[in-house]
């Protein structure tokens, strides 16, 4: 394992202006801000349409400092084989091509183009930022939202369905790298991007990113509920290499300390989970405390 | 050099010899053959390229419009649904101003489903801002192919080469190949004004503003509708570039005609029937047996279809009786979208003349329904002596 960065040698090279046109708060301009930082210059990237497209701002304004193709809404990972094929005719071996989209871009819209690259093994990193809802759009549910959730159409009664498990379904093409990071832990983001570039095929990063106006919070607090959402086991941060799978950062710090938060403090920190009943966060609870009695007992 | 070969061969032999770089492809039947061979080309090594098996159309152009974005040379080809799917990355193609070249196999489009051959597909992609040309042989289908990589890359203009399913993708006829060394020097290798590029980053295709925007230079930046009106004008005056494809290829090549229109038996003629593709080869048959009744008919083949050469189709229609439109596909709840575009040309060049042929509608082969040479000729005649009472007339209809 290699050494983990921490703020004081953390490259202060900037590939993001600042001054960008996400919301105050915005957990995807930290994790966005970072993420170039371990990509590097020699880069290409691609966005679909997703609040990222606004980040970058409008033509003829860029944000970002290193090349990037927007791409229609369900074809980021198809567009990445595009680059990476231009670069292979053009002699190109060394550029990263990196496409970063929304949790609708990823888990519903992209899904397809996504699996196909996947299963073709190209050689990008794919970053698909969950904040969990089509919150560019005006929040409205996506495959990632969680169940309870009230956004803009699950208005009354919340998102019924389960949020769909895009690492696990991306694990499932046998990828040399996926991993699951949080905007509230940069850093781990940061060394898990270097720690994958040398390998090869597509590599899959899940980004929990709070998002204040979709989720409803004060802005200032989106570090604090991006971390309850980790200290709370309900969204773990992990890395699965070559198929072996692995707690890092806080949530690694958790099998050690064997005491979850009650997450019934992380639904009562956002508006958006207020019709959830002490009854539903229990049952909640109950699948949590299971998924990581599976942990513990793998560890033992 | 010749060879006797199928219409999705010689698109494929043009590909090669026109050094495509990527080449992505999702299968669909009839355009099957051509990006299979195609993959031959790649794994044997006779081809310099990278193949890309996509899982959807929707991906192929996207791999397309990527692979172009970053100075790839690039390719695709696809028939009926699967250029449906790609509707919307066709639009973006031409908005991004991608010379990609694209062969459309034409076929009929569902429900219900089927797969034979007529143009529903191509037409209903009229709008999309590519430029459409429609072949009518296999010596065309390999010409063309190679006339549009060095059109589409001086206009920076994406191009559907169409040619009808299986009557010329899966038919054999003797064509010319031309020498590799022909083609390298009619079409130099693909130099774009701007490939991404780490050492020059831009933000390609980002949010443009339905106003004008000063940039951080000082300088006025297009507004999403200066960019849409330039896709337009450049459209127009690429019926200019067209001639000059043609003129190039004729004299790299030594052959060649009009770019736009193929008439044929027309200068003498009272009447004239139209069409795209195929069926314009199987009207000079018609033609011919008229010309024996003493019925003075030419006809007409339409190959650009986009940007349409509406001064060059009212030029050679000026001054006949009848104008008589064939055609594969339909704007349904209208007539025929050529036959649509054709009275306006008529109307802008040839209404100061005072002196306007008489348009007929004619709807034939849909779905794949055979098309048979009497048939056509008994249309032809009839539509000739006497206006068909109701338009668009479907031949052969069994109701």
């Amino acid at each position: 394992m290699q050494a983990k960065t921490n703020i004081l040698n953390l490259p202060t090279q900037e590939f993001v202006h600042p001054g960008t046109r996400a919301c105050t708060g915005c957990g995807l301009a930290i994790a966005y801000r970072v993420g170039l930082k371990a990509l590097g210059k020699d880069t290409i990237l691609i966005v679909p349409p997703s609040c990222l497209t606004v980040l970058q701002g409008l033509f003829p304004v860029a944000s970002t400092k290193l090349p990037c193709l927007n791409v229609t809404f369900a074809s980021s990972a198809a567009a990445a084989t595009g680059i990476l094929a231009a670069l292979k005719t053009l002699g190109n071996d060394h550029t990263t091509v990196a496409a970063w989209a929304g949790d609708g871009g990823t888990s519903d819209i992209g899904l397809q183009a996504l699996s196909g690259a996947a299963e073709r093994g190209d050689n990008f990193i794919y970053f698909c930022y969950d904040n969990e809802g089509y919150m560019n759009t005006g929040v409205q549910r996506s495959g990632t939202t969680p169940i309870g959730a009230v956004t803009a159409n699950t208005p009354f009664k919340g998102k019924l369905q389960q949020k769909k498990d895009v690492p696990a379904i991306m694990a499932a093409h046998h990828l040399s790298y996926v991993a699951a990071c949080s905007a509230a832990y940069p850093l781990d983001l940061y060394d898990k991007i270097k720690n994958c570039l040398h390998l090869p095929g597509t590599k899959y990063f899940h980004i929990h990113i709070p998002c204040p106006p979709g989720w409803g919070y004060d802005p200032r607090y989106g570090i604090k509920i991006g971390r309850l959402a980790v200290e709370t086991g309900y969204y773990d941060l992990y890395e699965i290499v070559n198929g072996e799978f692995r707690l890092t950062a806080a949530s690694e710090k958790l099998m050690e300390k064997r005491k979850l938060i009650p997450v019934r403090e992380y639904f009562r920190s956002q508006s958006r989970f207020k019709i959830l009943t002490d009854a539903q966060i229990d049952d909640i609870q109950k699948q949590i405390d299971d998924k990581w009695a599976g942990y513990y007992g793998k560890d033992e | 050099m010749h060879i006797i070969e199928n219409g999705n061969v010689a698109a494929a032999l043009g590909v090669r010899l026109c050094r495509a770089g990527v080449i992505a492809a999702y299968p669909i039947t009839p355009q099957t053959p051509l990006t299979e061979r195609l993959s031959e080309y790649v794994e044997s090594g006779d081809m310099k390229a990278e193949y890309i098996p996509v899982e959807s159309e929707h991906s192929a152009l996207a791999v397309c419009i990527a692979a172009s974005s970053a100075g790839a040379r690039t390719f695709t080809a696809t028939s009926a649904n699967g250029l449906l799917y790609m509707h919307e990355q066709v639009q973006w193609a031409s908005g991004a101003r991608l010379p990609i070249v694209m062969c459309v196999v034409n076929r009929a489009v569902g429900a219900p489903w089927n797969v034979w051959n007529d143009q529903q597909d191509s037409i209903s992609q009229r709008d999309t801002g590519w430029i459409q040309i429609y072949c009518c042989d296999h010596q065309q289908i390999i010409d063309t192919v190679i006339k549009a990589f060095w059109l589409a890359e001086k206009v920076s203009i994406p191009i559907m080469v169409c040619y009808d399913g299986y009557i010329l993708s899966h038919t054999y006829m003797p064509f010319d190949v031309p020498d590799q060394e022909k083609v390298d020097a009619f079409l130099p290798p693909f130099k774009p004004e701007y490939a991404l590029d780490p050492d020059q980053p831009a933000n390609l295709n980002t949010v443009t503003l339905p106003d004008v925007r000063v940039d951080v230079h000082g300088e006025l930046a297009h507004g999403y509708m200066e960019i849409r009106y330039l896709l337009q004008e450049d459209l127009r005056t690429t019926l200019k570039a067209a001639a000059e494809a043609e003129q190039r290829f004729a004299q790299h090549f030594g052959r060649g005609g009009d770019p736009f229109i193929e008439p044929y038996r027309c200068a003498d003629a009272d009447f004239v029937a139209v069409g795209m593709g195929s069926i314009t080869y199987q009207l000079r048959v018609c033609v011919d047996a008229l010309r024996k009744e003493g019925i003075r008919v030419g006809v007409m083949g339409v190959r650009y279809y986009r940007p349409f050469p509406d001064e060059a189709i009212a030029g050679a229609l000026k001054g006949k009786q009848g104008v008589i439109v064939f055609e594969k596909a339909l704007s349904y709840g209208y007539e025929g979208a050529l036959a649509s575009d054709l009275k306006s040309a008529l109307y802008e060049h040839l209404a100061p003349t005072g002196s306007l042929p008489t348009v007929q509608n004619l709807i034939a082969g849909i779905g794949g329904r055979e098309i048979r040479t009497e048939d056509l000729t008994q249309t032809l005649r009839a539509a000739i002596h006497e206006r068909i009472s109701k338009e668009p007339h479907w031949i052969g209809l069994k109701l």
